[in-house]
């Protein structure tokens, strides 16, 4: 079953009188429990797609079907519902509330769901134990080192159990020793039936994937499998 | 969301950055106290110099002699001789329904010593109708009675500065004796203090029975000046006109503007004071007006610096889920707890402050509710506003622009 249907995507990007495609006619589906890389160097549209696969932008035209609804059509509202539910984002910059305990951090898109405190509460502690941060729950942000910044930014997108898992340079900002903890999270996650669309710029990233969409200049190159090199 | 968790998240917002929260709050305490302080600082001398000026006496009217014009030559002020104690008992036998009380009164300084201590004072030989005019009361004893005047006594009242000064501080100076020129007078009572230093301080006087005054002390037969009280405030034009056409009947003028004596009213005090308060009023509105204007432009400042701060957060709570009005929601929350909580201890400290100034220089105490709904208000308005722009503005960024924000 096709979890993300993108069709003929434009995103078209105005500063005066001056227009930039970011995003030229991009067409490709991916299915429910998959682990899909998208590849490419900066400035080829890599960013713009990830913000409209995350709900956080528009397409210009073409059609975005997440889960059978499509997202270009609906309000601000409407979508920062879709961003709550369905997408769990984990940032390069991590992006924790600074200043903020780790178990607080987890559960702040629970907030936004109107779920009770304590169920939030449960659920977060949960969700750490399972990045393996049991016993950091109550450290601030500025307490923890980059990897274990992002597992909590990874347990904080898995929160609301959500369809996809968007990961936009998760390991930019982390050592490689630790990137290659962060790796294994996700294929964990893949192995439980998570979809995880994940960017990046670094093919030894990119190996963790079962698949690579490769992008330049707003449109896709080639999509490649991941076979036997594929990390493990 | 609901209310009571976007109010606990508010609070937990305020709680994280501790220093941010006690700025932003500190800009709305000085903004709020401020105004208050000054305003009622201004008040507090506005009501002190209306009740120095009260304090001369109620409706009073002062008679005093001169301008006695004798050919071309015009004596000076207070120099003459022209008023006699037949021209109070005259006016006050005249029974006019617009004058209640008649106070003739002697008036000298003098040189006044009680054992080894000495001062220069002015002694007043008064009647007892003093009091009453001149709203005198007493701390202990009594004040000057008719008997002691028809007796021609040899008793004084002491004022609180001339009792510090001739017998020390807290010392009860009654029946003890005190010279004036040499002659020993009885103390048969101390005043009440009036405090202030303008017209003559009231408190560094001696009172002595006016015939003793004439007769034994300065050896005249006329008096410094007759003080009259008119009946109520709107009988003082007419009290003027009685008793200024009887003394020119009796001094034999025919023409009023010939008049070997003046007069003026307390009315014509008034009408100084009255531009002097107005002048303060305006005085006053200019401080408050700039005080709120710095107030404001302080809380307007720490506000938007705030919340363009936080505008990564904004864009992240955005990425999570939170809808624009859940965010705006909330900063306005976290405006309103600190303007709220800053404008109470702002009202506070600007009390206090106020409190303890007016103690510091002696003025009355006042505190107006206007100026603490004006600081209030206004900064509160302000806060409010300024706390709820930027955070709407950093809403409505589309989320990607408000996480890149730098």
């Amino acid at each position: 079953m096709d979890q993300i249907i993108v069709s003929n995507v434009r995103k078209i990007y105005k500063t005066g009188d001056v227009e930039t495609v970011a995003l030229d006619n991009v067409s490709f589906t991916i299915k429910k429990g998959e682990f899909v890389a998208v590849m490419g160097p900066s400035g080829s549209g890599k960013s713009t797609l990830m913000h409209i696969l995350g709900a956080l932008d528009t397409p210009t035209s073409g059609k975005y079907i997440l889960d059978s609804e499509e997202v270009g059509k609906l309000s601000k509202d409407k979508l920062a519902e879709i961003r709550n539910r369905k997408i769990g984002f984990v940032f390069q910059a991590f992006n924790l509330l600074p200043r903020t305990t780790a178990l607080k951090n987890v559960a702040l898109p629970m907030v936004y769901a109107g779920i009770s405190r304590e169920e939030r509460m449960k659920r977060a502690e949960k969700l750490l134990n399972d990045v393996g941060l049991g016993d950091r729950v109550n450290h601030t942000s500025n307490q923890l080192s980059g990897g274990q910044m992002q597992r909590v930014a990874i347990a904080r997108s898995l929160s609301m159990s959500p369809a996809i898992i968007l990961a936009d340079e998760p390991t930019g900002n982390i050592s490689s020793a630790q990137s290659d903890e962060i790796m294994r999270i996700f294929q964990s996650l893949q192995r439980q039936g998570h979809t995880i669309v994940m960017i990046t710029h670094e093919p030894s990233v990119a190996r963790w994937a079962e698949r690579v969409i490769h992008i330049k200049d707003g449109k896709i190159e080639k999509e490649q499998k991941n076979g036997k090199e594929r990390k493990k | 969301m609901e209310f009571s968790e976007l109010l606990a998240s508010s609070f937990e917002a305020l709680k994280l950055n501790k220093v941010r929260t006690a700025l932003a709050g500190l800009g709305i305490v000085i903004g709020i106290g401020a105004v208050i302080a000054l305003v009622s600082l201004g008040q507090a001398t506005q009501a002190s110099v209306q009740n120095s000026i009260q304090g001369l006496g109620a409706n009073l009217i002062t008679v005093t002699p001169g301008s006695q014009r004798t050919g071309a030559v015009q004596g000076g002020f207070g120099s003459s001789q022209t008023l006699t104690l037949d021209d109070a008992t005259a006016i006050e036998t005249a029974n006019y329904p617009s004058i209640s009380k008649v106070s003739p009164e002697v008036d000298r300084r003098t040189q006044v010593t009680a054992g080894k201590n000495n001062t220069n004072t002015s002694i007043i030989g008064a009647t007892p109708s003093y009091t009453d005019v001149h709203n005198v009361t007493m701390d202990s004893g009594t004040f000057i009675t008719a008997a002691d005047v028809t007796g021609n006594r040899d008793v004084a009242v002491l004022g609180p500065t001339v009792v510090s000064n001739l017998f020390g501080d807290g010392v009860d100076p009654t029946g003890q004796t005190v010279r004036i020129n040499k002659i020993p007078f009885t103390v048969i009572g101390v005043t009440v203090s009036k405090g202030g230093t303008g017209f003559g301080n009231q408190d560094d006087t001696i009172f002595i029975p006016i015939s003793t005054a004439q007769k034994t002390v300065f050896g005249i037969d006329y008096v410094s000046d007759i003080s009259l009280s008119a009946a109520t405030p709107d009988s003082i034009t007419q009290a003027e006109n009685d008793a200024g056409y009887l003394l020119l009947k009796r001094h034999k003028i025919n023409d009023a503007t010939q008049a070997d004596f003046s007069m003026f009213s307390q009315s014509d005090i008034l009408n100084t004071a009255s531009s002097v308060t107005g002048t303060f009023t305006a005085l006053l509105a200019g401080i408050a007006a700039i005080s709120l204007l710095v107030g404001g432009i302080g809380i307007m400042n720490i506000m938007l610096v705030t919340v363009i701060e936080r505008t990564r957060e904004i864009g992240l709570r955005k990425a999570l889920g939170a809808k624009d009005k859940t965010v705006i929601t909330q900063f306005l929350i976290e405006s309103i707890i600190l303007t709220i909580g800053g404008g109470i201890i702002g009202m506070i400290l600007g009390i206090t402050l106020s409190y303890f100034i007016s103690m510091a220089i002696s003025l009355p105490f006042t505190i107006s509710l206007t100026s603490i709904i004006l600081a209030i208000g206004v900064s509160g308005g302000i806060g409010i506003l300024f706390g709820w722009y930027p955070a709407k503005k950093a809403a409505d960024l589309s989320p990607i622009e408000a996480l890149r924000y730098e």
